[in-house]
């Protein structure tokens, strides 16, 4: 029988087969941690004197609660001594389990999502997960990734394994090309936008068509990574020529490498396999996206009309999305927070400036972003602009750093979701696309690119 | 770790009826650097709650049936967005011991079950019926997997994962069924 390649993904990490009375035993091959989701885990393991069973299948970074300033004497400002306490919690906890981690001396701490790809350590046909919803992000290669709460954390840690029944199989297509000036972002918005925020609900989602062939692997990530916010735990693009260039040169790469990406080709859908359910969209209709709303679901062209009321967004049905004011602009989160991303923004804001009115947080997904853009003098161009370049982490995405918004507030932000309170008590957050959110910071309204380009 | 049996729950219900209730609505992010899972219930729904003071407004889950209610009826898919545990480490010590909705995220579906917290999703007509009817008495029976509400003389069933039941019914979580694996695990691993 023709298979999916969730289903070759799936079948090849089966322990122990599911049956009427149990779920399936299935093993973990990549178990990616970090200070928010794992302290209870590890005073678990403690309590029943359990050791980790595989440290070397285990990475961790620090990112949610760290600061992304420093002070002038190097110290970092950390939101309340219980964020520091997490921070050095973590550090701890894998210091005595012998755990690899990537903390403040790293070049390659980062937000776990943006990290894991970065060394090479998330490849096509692993299972990863983490205690983060968003660990979808590594199915852009063809892993099967997704998150798990505290108590399965510390199953993995126990025993680098899960227990779960297969979820369901679903196939999002779109087919043909972009038009220019709409980005991966823009894409994942308009199918959340079309099957809604528990559309994906109990469903692995597989992305397919010419649109995501098309993509580069950061363009890939950020679709995957926010299927959770359609519902799915997962989401997956086949392994290609693509995904295989990717690893050159990074470190945690495999060390037969042709053998290896001779197998992950391999894991592509078989023709004819089907799924348990099938969206279709045609990339030619997508636009640039923004949300008007307080879930990610309540997504718009930028240049339509907002379709209902929404009292807590303070938005209007009828009126125009385009030209709304803005505060702030957030560039960053493990959707859009890539060196590609900062590119798109670097070219917008070339030679222009942040209007008056808004202030502009631009936060690199990690140290190697970081140092990326700063080889390619892209943080040049921002500070000349009058963005603030910070270092990294999730900031402004959750705000557990205590990176967040003024009650009232209108957040352009390139992060996954906009619900109520995400960036700060009372915080009006619309999700947008790098280029929709460096535009907007340049004209103080919602913005879309290629119209501030055309204007020009 | 273990939890309290569950076997039949009687109680009144607290409703929220708003759709898409997502965890950073159960608790804030601003709340997750703790490093236990104690007394997170005075923070469950706090932004709802709470006014810019710190003092309780007069929402529903201020009030003394709400404090009292075991049950709480969610409009459809409650529990979405972030897979913070937290959210069920609260709603459980605020009070609540089981949500009934029409549809429950995945993340948080497993999490709450993993905490012997039962998430419920009911047929459209009875979710509907506990929608318009807050505070109605509920009993919630796991052994026969069937909601009964003796107000409408309805018995509704529902569907859990036969694993869980069992873990929720013996008040046990999985771990130790995952420990009794490791023979399974380490050929598996020899494997690779």
């Amino acid at each position: 029988m023709p298979k999916s390649l969730f289903d070759k993904v799936w079948e090849r990490h089966v322990v122990a087969l599911e049956t009427r009375e149990r779920p399936a035993t299935v093993f973990i091959d990549l178990h990616l941690i970090h200070e928010v989701t794992t302290p209870q885990a590890f005073t678990v393991l403690r309590e029943r004197g359990l050791k980790v069973r595989r440290p070397d299948l285990t990475l961790a970074t620090i990112d949610h609660s760290t600061p992304t300033l420093v002070n002038k004497d190097g110290s970092r400002p950390y939101v309340s001594a219980q964020a520091e306490k997490q921070v050095e919690m973590l550090l701890a906890n894998t210091a005595e389990h012998g755990i690899t981690t990537h903390g403040w001396d790293s070049p390659y701490r980062g937000i776990v999502h943006v990290m894991g790809p970065e060394l090479g350590a998330t490849w096509p046909g692993k299972t990863i997960v983490c205690g983060d919803s968003h660990t979808a992000t590594h199915g852009a290669f063809g892993a099967l990734a997704f998150g798990i709460g505290t108590t399965q954390v510390g199953h993995v840690l126990a025993n680098q394994c899960i227990l779960m029944r297969k979820p369901k199989s679903m196939c999002i297509w779109v087919d043909g090309e972009l038009a220019d000036g709409v980005s991966a972002k823009d894409v994942i918005l308009a199918i959340i936008a079309k099957v809604g925020v528990g559309g994906g609900t109990g469903h692995v989602i597989e992305y397919r068509g010419q649109c995501f062939e098309d993509m580069d692997m950061s363009a890939r990530m950020t679709v995957c990574n926010m299927s959770i916010e359609a519902g799915a735990r997962a989401g997956m693009i086949a392994p290609d020529a693509t995904t295989v260039a990717y690893f050159e040169g990074k470190v945690m790469a495999p060390a037969d490498f042709d053998k290896a990406a001779a197998d992950w080709l391999s894991l592509a859908s078989d023709a004819g396999c089907t799924y348990d359910k099938e969206v279709r969209l045609d990339a030619a209709d997508i636009k640039p996206m923004v949300t008007y709303g307080t879930h990610p679901g309540m997504a718009m062209p930028i240049d339509g009309l907002v379709p209902e009321d929404n009292a807590y967004m303070d938005m209007q049905a009828g009126t125009a999305i385009a030209g709304t004011k803005v505060d702030t602009v957030f560039i960053g989160s493990c959707t859009n927070s890539r060196i590609e991303d900062f590119r798109v923004a670097a070219k917008i804001l070339e030679g222009k400036s942040v209007a008056d009115s808004v202030t502009a947080v631009f936060v690199p997904g990690s140290e190697q972003v970081k140092i990326q853009a700063e080889a390619e003098g892209l943080h040049e161009t921002f500070l000349a602009a009058g963005a603030q370049w910070r270092e990294p982490g999730c900031s402004m995405c959750i705000g557990m750093n205590g990176d967040i918004g003024k009650p009232g507030d209108l957040i352009v932000s390139t992060s996954n979701r906009n619900f109520e309170g995400r960036q700060g008590p009372g915080v009006r957050t619309v999700l947008a696309s790098p280029a929709t959110a460096a535009a907007s910071a340049v004209t103080g309204v919602i913005t879309d690119a290629q119209t501030l380009l055309r204007s020009i | 770790m273990s939890f309290p049996p569950f076997k039949t729950l009687t109680s009144e219900t607290l409703v929220l009826r708003m759709e898409n209730i997502d965890t950073d609505q159960v608790i804030p992010a601003r709340f997750l650097t703790m490093t236990s899972r104690e007394g997170l219930g005075k923070l469950a729904f706090n932004d709802w709650r709470y006014d810019e003071n710190g003092k309780e407004n007069d929402h529903p889950l201020n009030s003394d049936t709400a404090k009292a209610a075991q049950i709480l009826v969610a409009g459809h898919n409650f529990g979405c967005g972030s897979s913070r545990e937290h959210a069920p480490w609260a709603l459980m010590d605020y009070g609540f011991r089981a949500v009934i909705s029409s549809e429950i995220a995945d993340i948080f579906h497993a999490n709450a079950l993993k905490n012997g917290f039962l998430p419920i999703v009911i047929e459209k007509s009875a979710h509907e019926w506990l929608l318009d009817h807050p505070g109605e008495d509920v009993t919630i029976d796991l052994e026969a997997c069937e909601v009964r509400l003796p107000k409408n003389g309805g018995t509704y069933p529902f569907k859990i994962d036969p694993f869980s039941r069992l873990c929720l019914l013996q008040g046990q979580d999985e771990l130790d069924y995952l420990l009794g694996q490791d023979d399974a695990i380490t050929e598996y691993e020899a494997a690779q």
